[in-house]
């Protein structure tokens, strides 16, 4: 077991180098950067005054931000940096890469955890009750439903949310974590506009996660049903309740819990499409702001995240089989 | 009787071949039969087949382009003409000499005092008098000084200046006005004008006319007619007939004929219809420059405004009535005219002409759709046959030597598999933004970005279904056999990974729609003027064409959400089909 958590975190650990080198290698193709565009700024700022030419700006920024060296030294450059853990300053926000993560991770974490919860108690048992009664009629609405969540394309799902609940009902706000006029509010007014501006948000998370998590625990609950101790079990006049409760259910748990562990890293890398629709300031949207503007610190500390996210979920879907089902030995 | 028979018999109980033989179907027939059976996947067949006709057959049936323009003609009340009241005196000369600005300022001042009364003033060392002909209409003369009238209480003399006579009748009403206190008289025909000068004297002068002060301005039709229309005499003999209310009038031996009253008139010669020249107090410009106001419109604002009418109707060359209101602002007015712009007919309400409207840039949107959907449809099967050709390549290579190529090769995917899929996708759309690529040359690079991003899942599978199928006997003999081993790989063992390729190459081509769809949202993906339905949802970002245009992005996001659903309903059909024992 402990060779194999050592293994697969050196694997992992190659895999996360390799990973950030190829993300850097094109966030460096970006040509009209981040460095030039400041340079401009900074020299319409200083002209009147008879400071700095834009070329000057320019090649002392480039120099400021190692953007002279090729893509190999500046990668090591900044590989250097982050392994004395300095993942610099974001050339977007202005603040430590760091500090912008910890006052926005918190966002994504929140919806993502609400979101999960929905969506466990949604999913369970509806994958459950389809499986029992396969092929009713009650079962192909769920196998429709469920198709039809996975169908469902993020933004259109957003904008029909939106135009139905903010500009037909005009119940929620179309944008933001916070009303216009949040800062007038008491702490419980400020914490119950905060939840209102979530609905939306979790709504649609939801809604596009569900018809997985069904179809999944609809299969596996099947598979179950179909096996002989099942067959040993209905035999021994058990009733129907503690068939499905205590033989079935438990035992489709061992693949729901590894594809589960999918799902909780998820939690952390924020649902960047989502936040960006709603414009919750997660960190998916924050991402997405520092992607497009060409912020290389903040984009490649994202990058890397979620690369370590995704090992770190492999690695724990991985060590669950195991603790899940003790017929598994990892190795 | 009994041979036949019996040969009957015999040839009953051979006949097995057709009749009576089991009927064995083939694997392809049965899996085409459990599909069949199979309600979801022939629904999700139905709207392929809809979509593909739609996406393909629509955009040759439109007889639009995609990149079609539409236009609209519309009509705004703008501002076409500027007219103001003149209060500045115009002064013509006898000779067209221009009077000096000493004594247009003198006049004004004495007009400006003394109303309607005749008076005088000096100025260039001569002495000038005001003579009112009419309302706003005045001569001014100049004085020739013929001698003093001395006025001592009841006595009274007037003295001749030397060189000069002056007959009796003059020099009676002359002493008649200095004693009334009068300043000009009249006597055998001609005006006289008394100056006082010092003490009881008086300057007596003869007067001529040397100018006319007006308010009015004159337009002539025909150049040809400028001459006879600038003359003194004209001028005078048609402001007074104006003023006075006349309806002819003659001057330099023609005669004229004159409609119109008070500031304004049209001037024609006697017998003639057509006019020759108009009259008015009121000057017309128009609003932009180089705009050409016709004569007669200058005549119908000027009539308006004299009859202090807010709208008036004018007949223009081509013969169509125009509406136009007049409004003040400040002392001008304002004419606006109902004027036809022409302009792209955006956001246009559903009409049979366009069942779905028109979007931001005026082009239909329902052909929009069906280019966007051959679009999506193409980067959905380009990008999985990709995806496709190199799992299965690296998959089947890796799946059948093991080992160290193997490992190798799994390393890689597991690297390209821990690339996250949106950031990775929104840089090179980044990228591809900076570069400014052209939009059929993004196309590509997406589709290709798209399947270096995606084929891992593919190559995992293959991988997995070759290390088992590897050890069958199956394979033994193709080794036994001595086939080439890209054959074996590829003739013998990716041939039986088939069926799950189709299946999970079914289900993944919704999620490519769906992936660039979303990049095309994002405005990252397809761009203008090349469509796609991600990019026609684009609008929707634009919370004004969200709330108001349902009609632009709803039908494409049903559209997609069709799309996706019928691949995946034929996807889950396919595997329901290959593998029965699998439920769905």
């Amino acid at each position: 077991m402990w060779r194999f958590i050592v293994r697969r975190t050196a694997l992992a650990l190659v895999i996360i180098f390799f990973g950030a080198f190829i993300i850097y290698g094109v966030m460096r193709c970006l040509p009209t950067s981040f460095v030039e565009s400041m340079a401009r700024q900074r020299a319409a700022a200083s002209s009147t005054t008879g400071g700095k030419s834009y070329q000057e700006w320019l090649a002392e920024l480039n120099e400021a931000y190692h953007m002279n060296d090729n893509v190999v030294t500046g990668y090591l450059n900044w590989l250097g940096g982050v392994l004395k853990g300095d993942f610099g300053v974001s050339w977007k926000y202005g603040i430590p890469v760091t500090q912008k993560f910890s006052q926005v991770i918190w966002y994504s974490v929140v919806l993502n955890t609400i979101t999960l919860i929905l969506e466990v108690l949604i999913c369970i048992p509806l994958g459950i009750q389809a499986a029992r009664h396969q092929y009713s009629g009650f079962d192909y609405g769920i196998t429709v439903f469920a198709m039809l969540c996975i169908s469902l394309p993020t933004f259109f799902l957003a904008t029909l949310l939106k135009f139905a609940f903010s500009v037909k009902l005009n119940w929620f706000d179309l944008y933001g974590i916070v009303g216009r006029y949040h800062e007038q509010l008491s702490a419980s007014g400020k914490i119950w506009d905060m939840v209102s501006h979530m609905v939306l948000p979790t709504l649609t998370l939801t809604m596009l996660s569900v018809g997985g998590l069904t179809r999944y625990t609809r299969t596996n609950m099947l598979e179950v049903l179909n096996a002989d101790y099942i067959r040993t079990a209905r035999a021994k006049g058990l009733s129907e309740r503690v068939v499905i409760n205590r033989h079935a259910f438990r035992n489709t748990l061992i693949p729901l819990v590894s594809y589960m562990s999918y799902l909780v890293p998820a939690m952390f890398s924020g649902s960047m499409i989502t936040e960006t629709l709603y414009q919750i300031p997660g960190i998916g949207y924050i991402s997405y702001d520092a992607m497009v503007a060409g912020d290389l610190p903040f984009t490649m500390f994202y990058s890397v995240f979620l690369l370590s996210l995704t090992q770190l979920s492999l690695m724990l879907a991985d060590i669950m089989y195991a603790v899940v089902d003790p017929r598994v030995r990892v190795n | 009787m009994s041979e036949n028979n019996r040969i009957n018999n015999d040839t009953e109980q051979l006949a097995l071949d057709d009749g009576r033989r089991v009927k064995v179907l083939s694997p392809g027939m049965m899996v085409f039969k459990r599909f069949i059976r199979n309600k979801l996947a022939i629904a999700g067949i139905i709207i392929l087949v809809f979509m593909f006709a739609f996406s393909f057959l629509g955009g040759v049936i439109s007889p639009y382009r995609q990149d079609q323009v539409f236009y609209k003609t519309d009509s705004a009340n703008k501002e076409y003409a500027s007219a103001v009241v003149n209060t500045e005196f115009r002064f013509l000369t006898p000779d067209g000499a221009p009077l000096s600005t000493l004594v247009r300022a003198n006049f004004s001042r004495v007009v400006k005092d003394a109303g309607e009364e005749g008076v005088s003033f000096e100025a260039d060392g001569t002495i000038w008098s005001v003579k009112p002909l009419a309302e706003s209409f005045y001569a001014i003369g100049t004085g020739k000084q013929l001698g003093t009238v001395t006025v001592l209480g009841k006595i009274a003399d007037v003295k001749a200046d030397p060189g000069e006579e002056i007959s009796d009748a003059v020099k009676a009403a002359a002493l008649k006005a200095a004693q009334s206190g009068a300043e000009s008289f009249e006597a055998e025909g001609q005006t006289y004008m008394l100056t006082r000068g010092k003490a009881k004297s008086y300057t007596l002068a003869t007067v001529a006319e040397a100018a006319l002060a007006s308010l009015l301005s004159y337009d002539v039709y025909d150049s040809a007619d400028a001459e006879a229309v600038g003359t003194y005499a004209f001028r005078r003999a048609a402001e007074l007939a104006l003023r006075g209310g006349e309806k002819r009038f003659e001057a330099d031996g023609a005669a004229y004929a004159l409609d119109g009253e008070g500031d304004s008139g049209v001037i024609c010669r006697e017998g003639e219809d057509a006019p020759i020249a108009t009259v008015s107090n009121v000057i017309v410009n128009p609003v932009t420059a180089g705009n050409f106001l016709p004569m007669t419109y200058k005549a119908a604002v000027a009539e308006a405004i004299d009859n202090k009418q807010t709208a008036f109707e004018y007949v223009n060359e081509a013969g169509e009535t125009e509406k136009h209101t007049i409004r003040m602002r400040g002392n001008n007015y304002i004419v606006y005219t109902e004027q036809q712009t022409y302009l792209i007919d955006m956001y246009a309400a559903p009409s049979l002409s366009h069942p779905l409207g028109t979007d931001d840039h005026g082009m239909d949107v329902l052909t929009r759709l069906m280019y966007g959907g051959r679009i999506s449809l193409m980067v959905g099967f380009v990008v999985m046959l990709l995806e496709n050709l190199i799992g299965i390549i690296v998959g089947g290579v890796s799946g059948y030597f093991g080992g160290w190529t193997d490992t190798l090769l799994m390393r890689f995917v597991d690297l390209f598999n821990s690339i996250p899929y949106y950031p990775m996708m929104i840089i090179a759309g980044a990228i591809m933004d900076a570069f400014e690529v052209p939009p059929y040359t993004r196309i590509f690079l997406l589709m290709a970005i798209m399947g270096i991003m995606g084929w891992t899942g593919v190559a995992r599978v293959v991988r997995g279904q070759i290390l088992s199928l590897r050890e069958q006997d199956f394979m033994v003999a193709t080794e036994a056999t001595g086939i080439r081993i890209s054959r074996r790989i590829f003739k013998h063992l990716v041939p039986n990974v088939m069926p799950l390729l189709i299946v999970q190459a079914t289900m993944g081509l919704g999620s490519i729609i769906l992936a660039e769809a979303t990049l095309s949202y994002l405005g990252l993906g397809i761009k203008y003027p090349l469509a796609s339905w991600g990019s026609i949802i684009n609008a929707s970002s634009n919370i004004y064409v969200m709330t108001n245009f349902w009609y632009i992005w709803i039908p494409a996001g049903v559209l997609i959400v069709l799309t996706v659903l019928g691949f995946n309903f034929v996807g889950d059909g396919l595997r329901d089909a290959f593998d029965p024992k699998m439920k769905r």
